[in-house]
């Protein structure tokens, strides 16, 4: 039995706007509160989630590249050992253009049941989907959900 | 995406119950939303395709089977436009009323 989340948002953008967003760490940290995804995307890359303060948040590989329309990539956090123990997540982001809108979905996966890596991921794309969706329609991200 | 479809949406107490149970237990079936439900399944497809309109489930198939998932990115939304917006100010007019007050003190 896995554990997993699917979280859908629809963006009033382009598939490739969206990708740049994701993919580039000078866009994503505007949006995803001062974190980026450093990596050279090829697959088999080496992948991390990275803050601003170099802090190393999450590792893992690139395992599927298909630009501008989905990437996929092996996650494992590293900085709380009892969600480390439980091992390799998968990520996938897929960007499907409906009409105007562009369709982000983004399923996060994990082998096991009543993941806590997965309980805790849960939490934050939310608000790392919803500032990206500002930032790309307005201009201006999210500030960081501290306050609520 | 609609504001509307969502608020619509979430002001019936059915399909709060059905993101409840999701909220429970995730990437359920049409069925097993069906149990304990004190309605036809009709009744309760057609709140499901409500819920799917306003994004607030995610349906995916997984071999013949359709599975429903919960979505809380557009409540994150709401929340962030009607309610975080209004808690900052108000934080911000208490932080203000410290200073004056301390700035009385002395």
């Amino acid at each position: 039995m896995n554990s997993n989340f699917v979280y859908v948002t629809y963006i009033r953008t382009t598939p490739e706007k969206a990708w740049e967003a994701l993919t580039k760490p000078e866009f994503t940290r505007q949006f995803w509160f001062g974190i980026a995804q450093e990596t050279t995307w090829q697959p088999g890359a080496e992948w991390k989630l990275v803050g601003s303060e170099g802090k190393v948040y999450d590792t893992g590989e690139v395992l599927e590249r298909e630009p501008p329309h989905r990437y996929v990539v092996k996650w494992r956090n590293e900085f709380r050992p009892e969600l480390k123990d439980e091992g390799y997540s998968r990520c996938t982001m897929e960007l499907v253009q409906e009409g105007e809108l562009v369709k982000l979905t983004c399923t996060h996966t994990i082998e096991r049941e009543n993941s806590k890596l997965i309980g805790a991921v849960s939490g934050g794309w939310p608000a790392v989907l919803s500032s990206l969706k500002s930032l790309l329609e307005t201009g201006k991200p999210l500030p960081r959900p501290t306050t609520c | 995406m609609n504001m509307d479809a969502v608020f619509k949406a979430l002001a019936d107490p059915t399909r709060r119950q059905l993101l409840d149970r999701l909220h429970a237990r995730n990437g359920q079936t049409l069925n097993e939303l069906c149990e304990k439900m004190d309605m036809s399944r009709q009744a309760v497809t057609k709140h499901l395709a409500l819920l799917e309109a306003a994004n607030l489930i995610v349906v995916q198939w997984q071999g013949r089977e359709k599975l429903h998932y919960i979505n809380p990115v557009p409540i994150h939304e709401i929340a962030e436009r009607w309610i975080c917006k209004f808690e900052r100010g108000r934080l911000a007019v208490l932080s203000d009323l410290k200073k004056k007050l301390e700035r009385e003190d002395r």
